[in-house]
């Protein structure tokens, strides 16, 4: 029997409207020029990926190439320390080391079967540019991916990864030279190649489908985490699932099969950078205000003016001014809690987990294990934290810190 | 009747739109070059509102709209400088004016202090490319049309004719053919351009068609004229100016070229 990814609820957190709307964020604000390729996707993506072939194709890749399930890890001692049960969704263990290939798997399939000939990306710390890198030498397709200039100098081993893997790596030169406008340049390419292209967007972002495309294939986390719980433990549902946003792709995938239910703790922790209020920051919801960014009405951090921010963070995945609209939906409803940690907490948080597990996590991953500081559990409670990625890419940053 | 609808009645022809970023090259250049165009033979004038994010646009209109930007240019001060801009040059009161530009900086406005105020100081429509017809048909469009802005829609040669046939209804003053699939001030394959051009002659369209990307001269011009009513010219005008101390001299000279 082959495994088939779970359906959305449908009208509820899990499901967008048909136009693409979470409560009032979502859409598909592009111009006419990408009409034609979106409305493709709008079209198609429901039936092609649950396509009882498509299914199969995409289970057997993610068990035997990505490496899933990934285990659920009872962190003993970091459990200790906060006097409650943590588990670790280890996401750094996929094929890659992060979540992101969960996606680039499900998109690429997708676009063979659209029968596209070329894939473009955009990335931040290199883990999506890699992941799709990665799946396109698997299936080769002809790869570019876009990464900010400034991205580029910080990420540099995933920048040699990509190139391995046979990509082009396009440098951004625009804006604020990372993640925001790496976005852009795809999105002008993907504009200039109407016909044989295919936008492998690495977070729950962009124009409608891609926020319930890329939450549908990062749901296996949640999925797994559900049953992991229950074979292990015999617990039904866990109280607190943490997760980093940076757009949201691997908090969207672990909360996605308890949006529903109340009962569970939903946090996302945005990073603060210098702090909130420093000005070097990339907490979209505590800075931003509700606008249109990459194709959807979200939260973005802008100035009064309506000119997007260029925001900061010492992790380069997710310094990003908005969030995927589905996050928008979480933090105005209240479904979910937005936290925040600064880099230095992030630091603090990854050399910890270090010390204390022997898992040296990605920086954005560290943002969800600082946040752990920041809530009062109870010695009973179930607490996830979704470990999104491992740090070997961010070497370059804790070296730095060590030296000290 | 709108300005526009008059204009396209008068002329029906080579009508040529002339676009320029706002706040671009300085500050304060926009009523001059707006006065320029109109006295040098534009028919209609398209002015863009700068934006960080300008997603439809190459690299010459990015650099200007950057440019305009750090310059200071906002929404604000683009409307305080267009007050009575029709009554300070003859040549201005019939043209057409338009404004270009993406949604947010819109919204963050407020879209209907935006519409009521671009009215009042003479803008004849708005071209928003990131305005899906989704969103205009159920909330935007009644607000432009209260203040009786016209709204054009873009099409691409990728759109299909019942598309076309939509986006021409929902328009009005003009339709905006992009003549292919790409960012503004890329190269273009005129031969494609014609055939496209052609086809959406044949659909006998309610508006008149401006055709826009790719024209740059005046032999690009004559191409679009003759199977559209007119077109729409920026990087070539942007990328003009972009050097030049003696905007007066640059902006009859790049007319005269493309009109004579
Ligand atoms: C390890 C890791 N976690 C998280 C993120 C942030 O993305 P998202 O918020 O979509 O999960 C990234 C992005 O590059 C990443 O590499």
């Amino acid at each position: 029997m082959i495994n088939v990814m779970m359906p959305a609820n449908k009208g509820t957190y899990q499901q967008p409207d048909i136009f693409g709307y979470y409560g009032k964020f979502g859409g598909a604000y592009i111009p006419e020029m990408l009409h034609k390729n979106v409305e493709e996707l709008q079209n198609n993506y429901l039936n092609i990926i649950y396509e009882s072939s498509f299914q199969k194709e995409f289970q057997q890749l993610l068990k035997d190439y990505v490496g899933r399930p990934t285990p659920l890890y009872f962190a003993q001692r970091l459990s200790k320390l906060h006097n409650t049960n943590i588990y670790l969704k280890r996401e750094d263990l996929c094929h890659t080391g992060a979540h992101k290939i969960n996606n680039t798997i499900g998109q690429i399939l997708l676009a063979q079967r659209l029968g596209k000939k070329r894939i473009i990306a955009e990335t931040g710390a290199g883990q999506h540019g890699v992941a799709t890198a990665t799946v396109c030498a698997l299936k080769g397709i002809e790869c570019i991916v876009y990464m900010g200039e400034k991205d580029i100098e910080r990420q540099a081993p995933n920048v040699a990864r990509m190139k391995m893997l046979g990509a082009k790596v396009i440098p951004a030169k625009s804006g604020s030279k990372t993640l925001k406008d790496a976005t852009n340049e795809a999105i002008r390419d993907w504009i200039n190649n109407p016909n044989d292209t295919h936008y492998i967007i690495g977070s729950v972002v962009g124009p409608h489908p891609y926020p319930d495309m890329v939450a549908r294939f990062q749901s296996i986390i949640s999925e797994e985490i559900k049953k992991q719980l229950k074979e292990k433990n015999n617990i039904e549902i866990p109280t607190h699932v943490i997760a980093c946003v940076g757009g949201g792709s691997n908090a969207a995938g672990a909360f996605y099969h308890f949006l529903d239910n109340m009962s569970v703790q939903l946090i996302a922790v945005e990073a603060a950078g210098c702090g909130i209020n420093s000005g070097q920051s990339a907490a979209t919801t505590q800075l931003g205000k509700p606008g249109i960014l990459h194709g959807s009405k979200s939260i973005v951090m802008q100035t009064e003016d309506g000119q997007v921010i260029e925001p900061h963070s010492v992790s380069a995945g997710l310094d990003y001014p908005g969030i995927g609209p589905l996050h928008a939906h979480l933090f105005e409803s209240g479904r979910a809690k937005f936290l925040s940690a600064t880099d230095d907490e992030a630091l603090n948080a990854a050399f910890e987990l270090a010390k204390l597990e022997g898992i040296i996590p990605a920086l954005e991953s560290a943002h969800a294990l600082a946040a752990l500081h920041q809530i009062k559990f109870k010695m009973n409670d179930t607490v996830i934290v979704c470990l999104s990625g491992r740090g070997d890419k961010d070497l370059a940053t804790y070296m730095k810190v060590l030296d000290i | 009747m709108s300005r526009l609808e008059q204009l396209f009645i008068k002329k029906k022809k080579n009508i040529l739109n002339i676009y320029c970023t706002a706040g671009f090259p300085a500050l304060n250049s926009t009523l001059n070059i707006i006065s320029l165009l109109a006295e040098n033979g534009a028919d209609i004038i398209e002015i863009g509102m700068p934006y960080s994010d300008p997603l439809a646009d190459g690299e010459t209109i990015q650099s200007s709209s950057n440019k305009a930007l750090s310059n200071g240019m906002t929404i604000h001060k683009l409307f305080e400088q267009l007050k009575k801009f029709r009554s300070q040059n003859s040549f201005l009161k019939n043209k057409g004016v338009v404004l270009m530009g993406y949604m947010n900086p819109v919204l963050q406005y407020g879209f209907e202090k935006f519409c009521a105020d671009a009215a009042n100081v003479g803008i004849d429509g708005l071209i928003l490319p990131d305005l899906p017809e989704h969103e205009f048909e159920t909330e935007y469009g009644a607000i432009i049309k209260k203040y009786g802005l016209d709204f054009i829609f873009l099409v691409t040669p990728e759109t299909s004719e019942h598309r076309v046939r939509k986006l021409d209804k929902l328009s009005s003053g003009f339709l905006y053919a992009v003549s292919s699939s790409a960012t503004t001030g890329k190269e273009k394959d005129f031969n494609a351009v014609e055939i496209y051009l052609q086809k959406l002659q044949s659909y006998q369209l309610k508006n008149p068609v401006l055709v826009g990307f790719g024209i740059k001269d005046k032999q690009t011009f004559t191409t679009a004229c003759k199977h559209a009513n007119g077109a729409i010219i920026g990087t070539a005008y942007i990328k003009a100016i972009e050097n030049s101390n003696n905007i007066e001299e640059i902006t009859k000279n790049f007319l005269q070229s493309i009109l004579n």
